[in-house]
């Protein structure tokens, strides 16, 4: 049978797999997407869908911002603002002693030569966050950040690259990658394709498609827990997490109260199955709780456990493989890539169609997890 | 954390007669219902009613249900009345709400009873204020002194309907008018069905019959052959416009509209677990996948009642004694003397199911209960029409990209209202049997819980 024929294969229907297949398209190129289950069935559909910048490891502020920027523009890239509205992000301190580490960390970022990070005192603490509760001593701001629809987020991505030309394959999963003349032939349950590139946007599962090209890595996998109460008036903007809690809190624009931040539950890698841990996620409803008294009685309707790849450090792997060429790596968000949608794609894109890219992913390097 | 060997959801006939067996072996059993008292949908409010006129207008089968909550009371369960469940892990680690506040539970098996909740049948005009479910509103009949002041106006088919009106007929209400939307059964099948029926179980079927006959005598009008509905009114409910077979269109006055179309399984708590389930054709129904003893695909998982299949009180308190044996024998428990219990059990099983399928023919729900019109609000919740479930239909597939796009079913109900109607549009988009199509994943909790319910929990000692 012929092997049907594309330039670059992208393994995973994920948001990061749609925005590298969209640039891919958009610098020409003809490209298949293959997801295993449906576009956006994994992290990108589970997602809490903060666009955080503050607090990122230093090793991703850069490109974060740079992410930052194009979310403000979001619909000169897919024709849709994705429900994107940049309210804020803020991390409450509770007690001086929080409020030192924040202000510790204000000096790191501004060293560094950032100044998106901003501390506040309880007054403007406030004056953002009415609700909070009293005995909060102030912050860390940083006042571009924001949050999104994350499926009319999807939606947007896969509308667009669609209408770039860009063809999906759901419910076609990559079990084979085999080096062939000039390129790849990416073997999936329903046929052989034969393509010059691939793109491992696979998430949690970025860890397999490494093994199918003989590049095993140290990886793991986070099983985050997000929970979402009944529709409430309009009553916070900004997305407040706290630097003494594991909590990450905001109202999306129907209403609902949607609390997460990393509490995590189980999940099974082999099938796919996660599974959410009421134990675990009261701490986050009682973290909630301390910091917005007056949501006792709010009534939690769905929660949820999302699967993502994480590497130890908790930061993605993005770029060449190093033993195979042709193939490259997007995935191993660890918790925090909805924010860096936007960009991280077309970093791909470019090394992929110029053999490099005018940002630095030396941090990123898939070298660093080596076995 | 408590460590009953079987925990029970659902105090109505199955799980009460489940109770009884188990414990009378020896198990320790707790049973949890979210309603104050014993009884379930049947026999709600029974130990308050017996006795009383009241209880006397419910009828026979009604008042016959006291003897098995005594005997549930004497039994030796534990009983948490108004305590909800609202998680189960697969490890079997429940989750529950009541007087007390929130617990984990950790039973060595788990027998949901949690019975039959009304189909979604929606159109035009549904979420208005004054239109509500036969059931809803015989809940309140079984409760002191709430019998509708003015007369009512029914809509749809199934026994339940027929009994709400002879039990609101003889508590003083009066019937207005009853629209029959009970489709004309193909009369060979349906007679073939009848026979094997009347020979098995007559007497129930006469009591249908009477009902029927009682209806007709005494509702205000009863218009037969109904084909569409539609509640009018712009704040709430002022009138019913309704279609027949034959295509008259008719509009009356109401301020209160009943509507009925039977009942499917509650198979919520069931599929939040991972339960394999089927598409019952001849009930039109999801029902789970069991064995013969109620056991499900998930190891420690059994399931009895109308949550197993709609069957009727008879068959949930057989269907719930041999759940109740099968987990006896299964933790080796199973008491020497209870050789002839089982084949007793599946007699009466057997005679109690007998008129089943005859009932499930001729109340079969007419198409627009699975299809409604364009215009129809399927999803209340999110206030979502068939048109806007179409248009999304047409550039997604499954239900759960539907309910990603939409937002359908994400709402407090958790698409126990939507979810039929969701897998039928499916279907008909793409043209595939219902058995094809999978509904809605159920994301947990099972039932709404209160913020501070939950943060409680992080006081409770980690499990294991
Ligand atoms: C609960 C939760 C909350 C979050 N909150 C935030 C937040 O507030 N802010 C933020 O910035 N980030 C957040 N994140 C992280 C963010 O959602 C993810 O980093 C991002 O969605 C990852 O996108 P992805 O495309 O890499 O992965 P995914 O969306 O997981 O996509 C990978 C896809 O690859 C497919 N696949 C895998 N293997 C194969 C194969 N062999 N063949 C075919 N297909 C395959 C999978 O089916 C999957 O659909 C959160 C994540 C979770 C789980
Ligand atoms: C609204 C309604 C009214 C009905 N009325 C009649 C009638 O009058 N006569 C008749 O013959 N048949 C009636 N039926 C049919 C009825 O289903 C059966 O006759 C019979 O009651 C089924 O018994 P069961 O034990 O399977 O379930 P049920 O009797 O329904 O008992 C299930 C119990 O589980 C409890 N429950 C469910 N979920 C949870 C949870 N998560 N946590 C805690 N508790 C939970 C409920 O409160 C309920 O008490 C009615 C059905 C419905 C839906």
């Amino acid at each position: 049978m012929m092997a049907s024929q594309a330039t670059t294969a992208v393994i995973g229907g994920g948001l990061h797999g749609l925005a590298c297949a969209l640039a891919l398209a958009v610098r020409g190129q003809d490209v298949v997407v293959f997801e295993r289950s449906w576009v956006g069935r994994r992290a990108s559909g589970a997602t809490a869908a903060g666009v955080r910048t503050l607090g990122r490891d230093p090793a991703e502020i850069a490109l974060s911002l740079v992410a930052l920027e194009r979310w403000h523009r979001i619909a000169d890239l897919v024709g849709d603002d994705c429900g994107f509205h940049g309210s804020g992000q803020i991390k409450v301190a509770e007690n001086p002693a929080e409020m030192e580490s924040l202000a510790e960390r204000a000096r790191l970022t501004r060293d560094m030569g950032f100044d998106h990070e901003e501390l506040i005192d309880a007054a403007e603490l406030r004056r953002l966050v009415p609700m909070i509760s009293p005995h909060c001593v102030g912050g860390l701001v940083a006042r571009r950040d924001g949050a999104a629809d994350p499926h009319r987020t999807i939606a947007a991505f896969r509308r667009t690259a669609e209408g770039c030309g860009v063809t999906i394959r759901e419910g076609i999963a990559v079990t084979a990658l085999e080096p062939d003349a000039g390129g790849w032939r990416v073997v999936t349950d329903a046929g052989t394709w034969q393509v010059r590139h691939v793109v491992n946007a696979a998430g949690a599962w970025g860890g397999h498609v490494c093994r199918m090209i003989g590049e095993p890595i140290r990886f793991g996998y986070k099983a985050s827990m997000v929970f979402v109460t009944e529709r409430l008036t309009p009553m916070i903007r900004p997305v407040v997490s706290a630097a003494g809690r594991t909590l990450s809190f905001k109202q999306s624009s129907q209403g609902t109260l949607v609390i997460g931040g990393g509490l995590q539950g189980s999940a099974d890698l082999k099938t796919g199955v996660t599974q959410v841990d009421f134990h675990a996620l009261a701490k986050g409803a009682q973290s909630a709780r301390a910091l917005f008294p007056a949501i006792g009685t709010v009534q939690v309707v769905r929660a949820w456990a999302g699967l993502e790849g994480a590497p130890a450090d908790l930061l993605p792997v993005i770029g060449p493989s190093v033993r195979a060429p042709g193939i490259f790596h997007m995935f191993g968000f660890s918790g925090h890539g909805f924010e860096l949608v936007p960009v991280v794609g077309e970093i791909v894109a470019d090394w992929i169609t110029r053999g490099r890219s005018s940002h630095d992913i030396g941090a990123f390097d898939v070298a660093r997890l080596s076995l | 954390m408590l460590k009953p060997d079987l925990l029970i959801v659902g105090a109505g006939p199955a799980g009460m007669s489940a109770a009884v067996v188990a414990a009378r072996a020896g198990l320790s059993v707790m049973v949890v219902d979210e309603q104050p008292t014993p009884g379930g949908q049947i026999w709600r409010g029974i130990e308050a009613n017996a006795g009383t006129a009241r209880g006397r207008a419910l009828g026979a089968p009604y008042l016959s249900g006291l003897a098995t909550v005594r005997a549930f009371r004497e039994s030796g369960a534990v009983y948490w009345p108004s305590t909800r469940v609202w998680q189960i892990e697969p490890t079997l680690r429940t989750y529950v709400t009541g007087p007390d506040g929130t617990l984990m539970i950790q039973p060595s098996a788990i027998l949901i009873a949690t019975g039959a909740q009304e189909r979604p049948a929606p159109f035009r005009g549904w979420t208005l204020p004054g239109v509500m479910t036969v059931g809803a509103a015989q809940i309140l009949l079984k409760a002191p002194g709430t019998v509708p002041a003015a007369p009512v106006w029914i809509a749809g088919c199934g026994p339940l309907a027929l009994l709400y009106a002879h039990q609101l007929v003889r508590l003083g209400g009066a019937v207005a008018g009853f629209l029959d939307t009970r489709m004309p059964a193909p009369l060979a099948g349906a007679a073939r069905l009848a026979a094997g029926a009347v020979l098995r179980s007559g007497r129930e079927l006469a009591k249908g019959a009477y009902w029927y006959a009682d209806l007709h005598r005494r509702a205000g009008r009863y218009v037969r052959g109904v084909v569409d509905l539609q509640a009018l009114g712009t704040d709430r409910v002022e009138g019913v416009r309704y279609r027949t077979a034959d295509g008259r269109v008719e509009e009356v006055e109401t301020s209160l509209l009943l509507i009925h179309e039977g009942v499917v399984p509650e198979l919520h708590t069931a599929r939040s677990l991972g339960c394999q389930t089927r598409w019952h054709a001849g009930q039109a129904a999801y029902v789970p996948v069991l064995n013969e003893w109620g056991e499900s695909s998930v190891p420690g998982i059994l399931v009895a009642g109308d949550a197993a299949g709609i069957g009727g009180a008879e068959a949930a308190i057989q269907r719930g004694r041999l759940a109740a044996l099968r987990i006896l024998s299964r933790l080796g428990r199973l008491p020497a003397g209870q050789e002839g219990a089982e084949a007793a059990c599946r007699k009466a099983l057997a005679r109690a199911l007998a008129p089943r399928a005859f009932l499930d023919r001729i109340f079969m729900p007419r198409e627009n209960v699975f299809l409604p019109d364009d215009d129809t609000i399927v999803c209340r919740c999110e206030e979502l029409r068939v048109r806007d479930l179409r248009g999304a239909l047409s550039c997604s597939v499954g239900a759960n990209q539907l309910k990603a796009f939409t937002r359908a079913g994400m709402g407090p109900c958790q698409g126990r209202q939507c979810a039929y109607t969701v897998a039928s549009l499916i279907a008909n988009v793409e043209a595939r049997p219902m058995g094809d199509v999978e509904p809605f994943r159920v994301r947990p909790p099972l039932k709404p819980v209160r913020l501070c319910d939950v943060a409680s929990l992080a006081e409770e000692a980690a499990p294991p």
